[in-house]
């Protein structure tokens, strides 16, 4: 399943690029930093990434997925830190939904 | 005005909502409505699905469900509130929390994921609705105008977070109106609410629709974090 998300956020990203000037590159794969020190995404730009990276699971897995939560917001390592720390996050959020 | 633009509408099984519904749709608008029990509106253009605003997997699924068939959304009209006059020590913690869900929870939910949806459109508004009962700090209606006090703050907050996206967020103060929302007001006490008003009549539901008729007109995209209240208050 991570290979799919991560697809999905290169997706995400693809489409990022092409509605903003600020172009972000996915050079280093999975240790990509997206947001923080060193991170291509401003707080604009993470916003917009997390309703892309929605929309996309919605139509990839025709399942609805809220990828924000109070654990993503207080973990100290972030899960938007990488792209494959965010992959983890939402496997990780995706697994929990689907046991419920 | 003719238009193709897609509009989603919040407690329009009854009142000021169902007028919404029927106002918008003769303006051309394609109206989504929503509300918990059914609606009993079939006109052509119309749409109803039933939801509890506060159930965040329900409203994510109907936002889906507008991105899928819609494409877009242009406006959001958040009317759905329910509210609850009495005296504090007359006020379970029960009826607390419904007011709170629905009211705060109902719209924040509601705004967050228009927000997603709109991001990318040039043309883009979010209406909340708000009370008089908020500036005239009315006694008997705390927990109700502290509900809608909330909503006038993340109304102005989200008009920021949502300005560069080109969405505009406002809000509209009714005073009191001859809907169900006042039917336990005792008539003593909605007369001395309105003798406080400027202009001293109830509100009409046209007095409403001019409000979101102006929040909404295409020019008014440099107007947002607003707050018009009805009446003169």
């Amino acid at each position: 399943m991570k290979e799919r998300v991560l697809k999905i956020i290169s997706k995400s990203i693809d489409a990022l690029n092409q509605e903003f000037e600020n172009q972000i590159t996915m050079d280093q794969g999975e240790n990509t930093i997206l947001f923080g020190e060193g991170g291509v995404l401003d707080s604009i730009g993470l916003v917009n990434l997390i309703a892309k990276v929605e929309e996309e699971i919605e139509d990839e897995f025709d399942d609805e997925l809220i990828v924000v939560s109070e654990r993503a917001v207080s973990q100290k390592k972030s899960p938007f830190k990488t792209i494959g720390r965010l992959a983890d996050y939402i496997v990780t959020l995706m697994e929990e939904k689907n046991e419920k | 005005m003719k238009n193709e633009h897609v509009m989603l509408i919040t407690g329009t099984r009854k009142g000021i909502g169902k007028y919404l519904v029927g106002h918008y749709l003769k303006k051309g608008f394609r109206v989504i409505g929503c509300s918990r029990g059914d609606s009993d509106c079939n006109l052509e253009g119309y749409e109803h699905v039933c939801l509890d605003v506060a159930d965040e997997n329900a409203v994510k699924k109907l936002f889906r469900h507008i991105r899928k068939t819609y494409g877009s959304l242009n406006i959001l009209i958040n009317n759905a509130g329910i509210a609850s006059m009495n005296h504090t020590f007359l006020t379970p913690k029960n009826t607390v929390e419904k007011i709170l869900n629905t009211n705060i929870i109902g719209s924040f939910l509601f705004c967050r994921e228009a927000g997603k949806l709109m991001r990318n459109n040039s043309y883009a508004r979010i209406i909340n609705f708000v009370t008089v009962a908020v500036p005239m700090k009315l006694e008997g209606e705390a927990v109700y105008a502290a509900s809608k006090a909330a909503v006038v703050t993340l109304t102005q907050i989200l008009s920021k977070e949502f300005g560069h996206m080109n969405i505009t967020v406002n809000a509209v103060g009714p005073t009191p109106i001859k809907t169900d929302l006042i039917l336990s007001v005792p008539e003593q006490k909605l007369n001395d609410l309105i003798n406080r008003q400027a202009i001293k009549r109830f509100a009409e539901f046209k007095d409403i629709s001019n409000v979101t008729d102006f929040f909404i007109n295409p020019e008014s995209g440099f107007i947002t974090g607003q707050v018009i209240y009805l009446g003169g208050v």
